[in-house]
């Protein structure tokens, strides 16, 4: 065969759901026993060009893909993942696809078991053969000795520690024996340190043997280590494809984050602040998947604290864990008295206000109207919105004061809407983000939490979310912690940025930082100076 | 015409169809020989009676927890109040309000128990409830004969012990309400003005409890727990409230509905009951997470019309006796129908 044809070659994939842009032109190949490092921020379009390259139903079912995948040299366009798998197409998912109650044999020849004949297959065929265990035993063997490991192959996985899962999930798919690419999808992020340089040399040993790799990781330094070529993928576009030889962790980080918009901070010079408002000590809260394992800091009394870093890895879990919405553990001192954890309504008593991600799981009442929106929580907590009737007998809720507060913040945030009693569901994403909002400042709290406050709303409503939050911290001296995956607008509006991985605070920088450290943060990589 | 429409969308076509429906068995009903003011009379008693149940759904359904399958419960309370205040000896008005009074705690501590139950199975509440309601039926079934009541009229007359199937209140407190401030019109036409204005009492307490603090919890935790729990409210407690209002609210409603009727029936008696209030209530539009009390007042009585004349219309047409077939058919059809179409719920 030819060696100039690349095996695997993309050619101006684009792929838009409903009209937003994930993949926008994207072209690279692979050649033979190469190694591609494919890194990217969340949402950067890591996943979903995966997912084309592997015939999954979701990119079909949303319209499909435009431009060309060639194997070979020639096109193809798979169907389903059974195509991808035909071609030689291996995947190995974040999540371990493995049947806990199956030893590490079973797993990996599973469905391309050995078998052997008995008088029965004469009568009934095929169906009645019986497993050649011996055989599968010795290819399973003869699979992990190529990747280089080891492994019992008789272990059940659900005794298995989670770097064997990971070893057996890739060894069946190299076990099959068209496989020529492989994909891993962050093989490294559930691996301890070891495990990882053992899985390293174990991919350099397959890509030697001819099979091509798409390693996929936030572990930059690992990148380096073991690929040969590094692609950059930025908000769907690819912004640097080159040899790995010579790049530093440093540069994958700020071509990662970089943006060619610059942050348009509002002109004013670091402010200082004298008390402490929050103290949070060896903070955990088990929520899944975003689990904060020990935490600590301090946020001071009129700041607006930025909490950045990449998604899973905890920074959701802190607003989440301290407003006692997840279940969670150590001190939380407010005003230097203890907060109880695991107490919405203490939370809430204290003066702390959350503004959640899940804006339509949480947030809202989707089926009620803005008013009761707005108005229900200080109802609840600090029994305003109410009147006496019958002489004092019972408190009903106040209509008219319910209205009013409304029409306050329709105008204050700008909330377009046909009148305050229309149902929430039937307002776009930026204003019922506003109508959350309006929620909190109408409890009036000394600290709010506001998470994710612009996912998935537009650029307008977006810079109005973020200047009503300036405001009110301005304005009323509220001090805010703002949690959020876009760096950006962290940058644009805190005056602290703590990053987070791993459950972990890796370090506090001020906002005008170099974005390169808040990259090398947001990856893990130690730097040596966490503290301006 | 788009007024019209929009009037016909908002109200749904099924209530407006099942009201012309009632509408013509009116008007058919002289021509079979049914009397038209005794017929308007039955249907204002039922209307009376039902309404209780059907309101009793109300809380439950605004928390969250569903259709109450399960009313039974709370009409199991009714009864221990009911037989307990004819022990006691109690007569007429007295006899009335401590049947009232006497059911209460049972109603409290089987809504309560019955709430915690459904905590427990979120998401499958309807199922639940409707097992919780049969096999607490068959257990009072047991526990009817076995209970030390003694006073005569209640007790088979050749055992000794264990209460009869049916009690008759008429020495008691029979038509108490009924005969309240009652309007008689002719020798067939009797307004029962007591009752209605109880149940018009009832449903004025609960749209005042609905507009409360609590009751807008309550409301707030059926439309997104997930909010209401970020707003400091507690998920359970607010629906085992729930389930203990609509409980008494049962209780309540079986004792309105024996004043009237005139009788206690116990044993398998209560088994059907939540059927029909459940089939009022959808009718009247209500859907299985919303409800308000235009829905009860409206399906409560078009239900209990339908439940009147088309017995009595269809069993002078075809001079049979079809009248308990035609009942199960048109409950259990609009249950299905409701359950099966009902997305939203109409004004």
């Amino acid at each position: 065969m030819d060696e100039a044809v690349p095996l695997l070659s993309l050619r101006g994939i684009s792929k838009d759901f409903y009209g937003n842009v994930v993949i926008s032109d994207v072209s690279f190949d692979l050649k033979r026993g190469e190694i591609i490092g494919l890194v990217g921020e969340n949402g950067a379009g890591k996943t979903t060009l995966m997912r084309i390259l592997f015939g999954m139903n979701v990119i079909r079912d949303t319209g499909g893909y435009r431009g060309q995948i060639c194997i070979d040299g020639q096109e193809v366009r798979f169907q389903s993942p059974f195509d991808a798998l035909d071609a030689g197409i291996g995947m190995a998912h974040q999540e371990f696809s493995l049947i806990p109650g199956f030893s590490t044999t079973e797993n990996i020849v599973l469905n391309r078991e050995s078998m052997r004949a008995t008088p029965l297959n004469d009568v009934f065929g095929e169906r009645m053969s019986i497993l050649d265990r011996a055989d599968m035993r010795k290819r399973a063997a003869a699979t992990i000795a190529k990747l280089g490991v080891s492994l019992d192959p008789d272990t059940l996985v659900s005794e298995m520690p989670v770097g064997h899962k990971q070893f057996t999930e890739i060894a069946r798919e190299i076990n099959r024996e068209r496989t020529r690419i492989l994909v891993l999808d962050e093989p490294t992020a559930v691996l301890t340190e070891t495990e990882a340089e053992v899985l390293i040399q174990a991919l350099r040993n397959l890509a030697a043997s001819g099979i091509a790799i798409i390693f996929i990781s936030h572990r930059l330094h690992e990148v380096i280590d073991v690929a040969d070529r590094v692609v950059v993928l930025r908000d769907g576009v690819i912004v640097k494809d080159t040899p790995v030889a010579g790049v530093t962790v440093r540069d994958i980080a700020s071509w990662m984050v970089g943006r060619q918009v610059a942050a348009d901070r509002v002109g004013e010079g670091p402010r200082s602040f004298q008390e402490d408002l929050l103290e949070v000590t060896r903070l955990w809260v088990d929520m899944p998947g975003e689990t904060v394992k020990d935490m600590s800091f301090t946020v001071k009394r009129g700041e607006i604290f930025g909490i950045g870093g990449l998604a899973g890895q905890g920074k959701l879990g802190i607003p989440n864990g301290i407003m006692g919405l997840f279940p969670a553990g150590g001190q939380v001192r407010l005003d230097g008295r203890p907060v109880p954890l695991n107490q919405p309504r203490q939370a809430l008593q204290r003066g702390m206000a959350f503004v959640s991600e899940d804006r339509r799981g949480v947030g809202l009442l989707l089926e009620e109207s803005l008013e009761w929106n707005i108005a229900f929580t200080a109802m609840q907590i600090q029994d305003k919105y109410l009147r006496r009737v019958l002489g004092g007998l019972f408190r009903v809720r106040d209509e008219a004061a319910m209205r009013a507060l409304t029409e306050g913040y329709i105008d204050l945030l700008a909330i377009k809407c046909t009148s305050p009693a229309q149902k929430a569901m039937e307002l776009s994403g930026g204003n019922q983000q506003k109508i959350c909002l309006a929620k909190s400042f109408a409890i009036a709290p000394e600290l709010l939490f506001v998470s994710e406050p612009t996912r998935g709303i537009d650029i307008g409503a977006k810079r109005l979310v973020l200047d009503a939050l300036h405001k009110y911290n301005r304005d009323q001296g509220m001090t805010i912690i703002m949690v959020s995956s876009e760096l950006e607008e962290l940058r644009a509006i805190c005056d602290r940025v703590a990053i987070v991985d791993e459950g972990r605070i890796t370090g506090i920088l001020p906002p005008t930082a170099e974005l390169a450290e808040f990259g090398l943060l947001m990856t893990g990589e130690r730097v040596s100076r966490t503290r301006p | 015409m788009r007024r019209l429409r929009q009037f016909a969308a908002d109200f749904g076509w099924p209530r407006i169809i099942i009201f012309f429906f009632l509408v013509a068995l009116f008007f058919a009903a002289p021509l079979v020989g049914v009397r038209v003011d005794a017929s308007l009379s039955d249907v204002f008693n039922r209307f009376g009676q039902n309404a209780f149940f059907v309101l009793a759904l109300v809380p439950m359904i605004q928390s969250g927890c569903g259709l109450n399958f399960g009313l039974s419960l709370g009409i199991i309370a009714g009864l221990l109040g009911a037989t307990l205040s004819v022990q006691l000896g109690l007569h007429g008005a007295v006899g009335f309000a401590g049947a009232l009074v006497l059911s209460a705690p049972f109603a409290i501590i089987f809504g309560w128990l019955y709430g915690k139950l459904l905590n427990k199975v979120k998401g499958e509440e309807m199922t639940i409830a409707m097992y919780v309601g049969f096999a607490g039926v068959m257990f009072m079934c047991i526990m009817w004969l076995l209970l030390p009541y003694t006073a005569p009229d209640m007790i088979w007359g050749y055992a000794g012990h264990g209460l009869r199937t049916t009690i008759s209140v008429e020495n008691y407190w029979i038509h108490i309400l009924n005969d309240f401030l009652e309007i008689r019109i002719g020798p067939f036409f009797r307004f029962p003005t007591g009752e209605i204005l109880f149940a018009a009492f009832g449903a004025w307490l609960m749209w005042l409890f609905l507009r409360t603090k609590t009751g807008t919890a309550m409301t707030a935790v059926g439309s997104n727990p997930d909010y209401a729990r970020a707003s400091g409210i507690s998920v359970d407690k607010m629906r085992t409230i729930s389930v203990v209002i609509s409980t008494l609210l049962g209780a309540a409603g079986i004792i309105v509905y024996q004043q009237s009727f005139g009788f206690i029936q116990l044993y398998n008696a209560p088994l059907a009951m939540p059927f029909t209030a459940i089939a009022a209530i959808l009718i009247g539009g209500a859907s299985v997470k919303k409800a308000s009390m235009l829905n009860v007042v409206v399906g409560t009585f078009l239900f209990q019309g339908l439940l009147t004349m088309t017995p009595s219309v269809i069993n002078s047409w075809l001079q049979t006796d079809m009248s308990e077939v035609v009942r199960i058919v048109v409950s259990n059809g609009i249950i299905i129908y409701a359950l099966t179409r009902k997305t939203k719920v109409s004004k």
